[in-house]
């Protein structure tokens, strides 16, 4: 009875992503509960939370982007019953015994359910499998450390390994100050293990979103064979304050802003969360048939 | 402090030449006086703190690239420009022979004079500055040459016309593309290896380091605003950020310390250049043994391992 087992598989899988997408799905929320406001921080116009759920977060008023969850983005872009986790335990370390560095994990832990910035898994997008790696902003700022950098480079291997097609969204405040040379030397590691998989004829598909900026954009993220970015995120290697700094002048509006990004050439698509998953399927299936690997 | 030492320092060589070749007895004794003085400082400097280290990695008088390639190679042909769009002399680099063999030659330039340190930028390299060595790097790989890299540099350049050309897509293709290259590559922490900007020529078969040299993943002034929203903690963040080569060794992040002058290169450059041939000439013969694709994959695994949970 293989038939009623993948269902049963696949009842068991939608369900799980579906409690961890919850917070932000509003799907477990009970119908008969009064509607909860939440206000913009760009327009400061308020809507109900029913309503941003229903614009995937894009400010109903507004239009400005919101971050979003790792898993309530992989619960937009999956199919149905399709989500398998990679290496849900791997957690964080404090490699360098930095003071009070252990203490703030568990409290990112405890604050976002995470166990570090970066989510991993496999799944399907209108029927074709991916690996797909989500940096979550709401811990440490998507920075990435020791355990951000192994679960992307594991996700990459496990892609080469199994000839899947590769999607990173990144986010991220870029190395985590507190694991020092070692998130610095995470760099070089994912770097590697992209230039790999692409050596193997692997599809990376990097989408990048707000914010992406220092380490994170100076390695995987800017490696893609395609790239995307979400509308307004800021992505860029230098923070804007820093360049400011540094140059002594305000920078101009707009700048280092995804528009920016796709304007000097380093975008190949500026794609809105409604068409996430559309844009994703249909760059899966021009690399589908065809080509060498074809 | 080492500051202090050094001036000290400072101020005996200078009498030492003030007495100049006087042979008699009362200055011989003021020498043979200011020379022991002099060596019990410099045994002093034996276990230095991080913050005293950074500011030796940091001295003007400090060998830089253009020393070394001066007094380790011979026949340095420079090559300029990305063949994009310009030419950026914050990083030097071109062929040069060593021991008589061809080796592509690459390293930050900090200059040594104000007029210097303006015109190659203090050794902060935009895009063009990576995409040249980029360009270096894959034609010694065409011509099997080995490439040494020397890395002294407070980091990538932070600046408007750097992030329109892509700083971030530079650093990013060089830390992919050197990872894969089938020639030997040695990379040599000289002086400040600050940020993404440092490690854009730092992926090689052998990571060597100068005994007070520092690598980070930030200066320690920027780590302490980033974490504590005050740069003047730096010399706190020097004790917390692991910066020195002996705890870099520790966490294998290097494979080698290249032993410096007591007190510091500064004082004796020659000295030095004897350390770093000799560290450079045993890491090259062994590297030379292997083929191209075990260099590769030697190279990747030994980043694979760096902080693996």
């Amino acid at each position: 009875m293989p038939k009623v087992l993948d269902a049963l598989t696949g009842l068991g899988r939608s369900s799980t992503l579906a409690r961890k997408a919850a917070p932000e799905s509003g799907e477990l929320a009970p119908i008969w509960q009064p509607p909860v406001f939440v206000t913009c921080p760009g327009c400061e116009r308020r809507a109900t939370r029913r309503a941003w759920a229903e614009s995937m977060y894009v400010c109903p008023n507004c239009g400005r982007y919101q971050p979003i969850g790792g898993y309530y983005r992989l619960s937009l872009i999956l199919d149905h019953g399709t989500f398998r986790e990679l290496d849900e335990k791997l957690e964080g370390s404090d490699p360098l015994d930095f003071p009070g560095y252990k203490e703030k994990l568990a409290k990112q832990t405890r604050k976002t359910g995470l166990s570090d910035a970066a989510i991993a898994a496999t799944g399907k997008i209108e029927g074709m499998p991916a690996v797909v790696v989500v940096l979550d902003s709401h811990f440490f700022m998507g920075s990435m450390g020791t355990a951000v950098g192994e679960k992307v480079t594991r996700a990459i291997e496990y892609a080469t390994n199994k000839k899947l097609p590769l999607i990173i969204f990144s986010a991220s405040g870029g190395a985590r100050m507190q694991e020092g040379i070692l998130s610095l030397m995470q760099m070089a590691k994912t770097s590697a293990a992209i230039a790999d998989f692409s050596a193997k004829g692997g599809l990376y598909i990097s989408y990048l979103t707000h914010p992406t900026t220092g380490g994170v954009t100076a390695s995987f993220a800017s490696l893609g064979d395609i790239m995307l970015a979400e509308p307004g995120a800021l992505i860029g290697f230098a923070g804007p304050r820093v360049i400011e700094q540094t140059i002594g002048e305000k920078l101009p509006a707009g700048f280092q802003r995804s528009e920016f990004q796709e304007e000097h050439g380093f975008v190949d698509a500026i794609v809105p969360r409604s068409e996430m998953k559309a844009t994703l399927a249909q760059i899966l299936r021009l690399h589908s048939k065809g080509g060498r690997r074809g | 402090m080492i500051k202090e030492v050094l001036r000290q320092i400072d101020d005996m060589d200078k009498e030492l030449k003030a007495l100049g070749e006087d042979r008699s007895a009362e200055v011989k004794q003021r020498r043979k006086q200011l020379e022991q003085a002099r060596a019990e400082l410099l045994e002093g400097c034996n276990s230095l703190s991080a913050a005293d280290k950074v500011f030796l990695a940091r001295h003007p008088h400090r060998p830089k690239i253009d020393e070394y390639i001066d007094a380790l190679f011979t026949d340095f042909f420079v090559q300029r420009g990305d063949r994009q769009c310009k030419e950026d002399p914050s990083i030097l680099g071109g062929i040069a022979l060593y021991k008589g063999k061809p080796v592509t030659v690459i390293g930050h330039r900090k200059g040594n004079t104000l007029e210097e340190n303006m015109k190659y930028n203090f050794g902060m390299p935009g895009p063009e500055g990576y995409r040249k060595a980029l360009r270096m790097m894959k034609q010694a790989e065409k011509f099997g040459r080995p490439i040494i890299t020397f890395i002294d540099t407070p980091g990538a350049y932070p600046g408007k016309e750097a992030e329109e050309r892509g700083q971030g897509e530079a650093i990013a293709r060089n830390l992919a593309e050197m990872s894969t290259l089938t020639v030997p590559v040695i990379a040599v922490v000289t002086g400040e290896g600050s940020s993404g900007g440092a490690l854009a020529l730092g992926v090689g078969n052998r990571v060597l380091m100068l005994e007070n040299a520092i690598y980070s993943v930030l200066s320690p002034e920027g780590f302490a605003s980033i974490l504590w929203k005050d740069a003047s903690r730096h010399e706190e963040a020097c004790d917390v950020m692991k910066l020195t080569a002996q705890d870099l060794l520790n966490y294998k992040v290097i494979d080698e310390i290249i032993p410096e002058p007591l007190g510091g290169a500064q004082l004796d450059h020659q000295a030095l250049f004897a350390n770093v041939d000799a560290a450079l000439e045993r890491n090259l013969s062994q590297l030379s043994r292997l083929s191209g694709s075990a260099l590769a994959s030697q190279r990747h695994k030994k980043f694979r391992q760096m902080g693996e949970v």
